[in-house]
């Protein structure tokens, strides 16, 4: 057991050397366009996202984790490594939770014991609407939301993010911490995938259904996100709006030096 | 030189009354409004700039009134003559006051002007010996869940996978005993203890939303999403990080509080909708002396 693989580095690594050694060249492979990436695709790839190219790479890509047919693995099993395959099922999850976490790069996941984190997008387009589509067939489940942000009432957004988001998100989402975890920031989301993950609940957040949060509330809630990405900065700086401790550490940094000049003023007499 | 002494003296005893006036304003202020309406932001001028005319006095003292001259002489010590000299130029050099009086007893007025507003909102801490009313909680047997608009909780709407605020049917929901939090859990999953039997019907369990910390809002829900690798479902409040656990009946997991979240038995009506199955079992709020002691 001395050579357990401790990260996913070596097993994509692995993976590679594995593709090098097939018969196909390095340059005839489209797997080793983005070879940091670690996405195995197959080695056509159609004009058009389709369902069979969505199996095909979720068949190469997720089904490690989530398991043949996205039936899951939910039982540790003995693996190569630490790594060990473990991934929740996804029938019913519906195309609204593959579109998610495929197109805000929180899936494909290095380690399903890691938090799942927005680092970047491995799948073009196509790939992601083909493997929407496969994970859509999978069950039935909830379609991709189409939120209307215009029709939203920021007033109302603004109560509704400080009594069911702020707790976690901070009132100007900016993100934060719970215990296990980091939130997530709430700036560069699409209104789609703001909505997306109210009715989801990704990893700790709790889901919140239409009974809770009606579709016009969400609205609202939405513009209410997307306004604070550029907020308005009532008392001139904004300091990344992060909240009150690097304010009072700016306020100490005018501060202290005034308050020392004072006393330097003051004492000028007395030392002379 | 002597004008401008006295002058001195002047500004010096105006900036304390000032000063004076600036506690007062800040008694008053305290006194006058309620403490929904407080203006902050007034109690926070009329004490900053109570202390500043303070200062700008004292400086005025130490830059006008206190002799600055430096005298530089051999210690002649064998001369009592000459040390009795020495003596005199001190004492001469020490009356640049002439009102001494007056200006001791506008600076100690001002010092306990500001003394006493510091001091006044001591009395908004009440007769200690007095704790009954963190006692009362509008809860009792019988009394509806209501959400923030004042509809009734059905048990079969409380989903699972998230959280819910609720109030008490009638009552206000600014009081700290009102909010509380509701999730529906596994009930196969429950380790309550063991005087709590019944309390969580279909594994639906309610929570005081006041942690016992410092009172803030437990307004974090943690839910896993996939629970064979994630931890599972715990309260969490957004201050200071405790982290509560709704399975074994509000247990503290991790954090600076030092007693569990006052649990709330429930109960199912005929018509589907939550009741109170009775009070908290522990009293809601922050900890203070004697809080374990149980509820009336």
């Amino acid at each position: 057991m001395s050579f357990r693989l401790r990260t996913t580095v070596p097993l994509t690594a692995l993976v590679l050397t594995a593709l090098v050694a097939s018969p196909h060249g390095p340059l005839d492979s489209p797997a080793l366009a983005q070879p940091s990436s670690g996405i195995v695709r197959p080695d056509t790839e159609p004009q058009k996202p389709t369902l069979e190219l969505g199996s095909e790479l979720f068949a190469a890509n997720c089904s490690s984790c989530h398991g043949i047919a996205g039936d899951g693995i939910t039982k540790p099993r003995p693996g190569s490594g630490d790594v060990q395959g473990l991934g929740p099922p996804l029938h019913g999850v519906g195309a609204q939770a593959a579109d998610f976490y495929l197109r805000t790069g929180l899936m494909p996941l290095d380690n399903p014991h890691h938090e799942p984190s927005n680092d970047r997008v491995l799948f073009s387009d196509k790939e992601i609407r083909s493997l929407t589509q496969y994970v859509a067939s999978l069950g039935k489940g909830p379609g991709i939301p189409n939120p209307h942000p215009q029709r939203g009432n920021i007033s109302e957004g603004t109560q509704l993010f400080t009594s069911d988001c702020a707790g976690c998100h901070q009132e100007d989402a900016r993100g934060g911490y719970v215990t296990g975890a980091r939130v997530p920031p709430l700036q560069g989301y699409t209104n789609r995938e703001i909505a997306e993950a109210v009715r989801i609940g990704p990893y700790l957040m709790p889901r919140f259904s239409t009974s809770q949060i009606s579709n016009a509330q969400l609205n609202s809630i939405i513009r209410y996100v997307q306004s604070q990405n550029h907020p308005y900065n009532r008392g001139g700086w904004g300091i990344g709006n992060i909240g009150p401790i690097p304010e009072g550490l700016v306020t100490w940094m005018i501060a202290a030096p005034l308050l020392l000049l004072t006393c330097l003023v003051l004492a000028r007499r007395v030392r002379r | 030189m002597k004008e401008s002494r006295r002058g001195a003296e002047f500004t010096v005893v105006v900036l304390f009354l000032i000063a004076i006036v600036c506690a007062i304003g800040f008694i008053f202020v305290y006194a006058f409004f309620s403490p929904e309406r407080m203006p902050n932001e007034l109690l926070g001028i009329s004490l900053g700039l109570c202390l500043i005319f303070i200062a700008c006095a004292l400086a005025v003292v130490g830059k006008r009134l206190v002799p600055n001259d430096e005298l530089e002489d051999d210690y002649p010590e064998e001369h009592p003559q000459k040390q009795a000299e020495v003596v005199e130029q001190l004492h001469s050099a020490g009356s640049l006051i002439t009102r001494k009086r007056l200006l001791l007893g506008a600076g100690s007025a001002a010092g306990c002007a500001l003394g006493a507003a510091a001091l006044t909102p001591v009395l908004s801490l009440g007769p200690f010996w007095d704790t009954a009313p963190l006692d009362r909680t509008p809860w009792k047997r019988g009394v509806r869940l209501v959400d923030e608009s004042g509809d009734p909780l059905a048990a079969d709407n409380i989903l699972k996978e998230t959280f819910y605020t609720a109030f008490p049917e009638g009552a206000d929901p600014e009081e700290i005993g009102s909010p509380i939090v509701v999730l529906h859990l596994n009930a196969t999953d429950l380790r309550m203890p063991r005087d709590r039997s019944g309390w969580t019907p279909r594994g639906i369990v309610a929570y005081s939303k006041i942690c016992t910390h410092a009172g803030c809002a437990v307004a974090l829900f943690r839910k896993p999403t996939f629970p064979t690798v994630e931890r599972r479902e715990a309260l969490v409040c957004p201050c200071h990080y405790s982290t509560f656990d709704p399975f074994t009946g509000g247990s503290v997991l991790y954090g600076p509080a030092g007693r569990p979240l006052p649990q709330l038995p429930l109960e199912i009506d005929s018509d589907g909708h939550l009741r109170a199955a009775g009070n908290f079992s522990a009293r809601v709020g922050p900890s203070w002396w004697n809080v374990r002691e149980q509820p009336t």
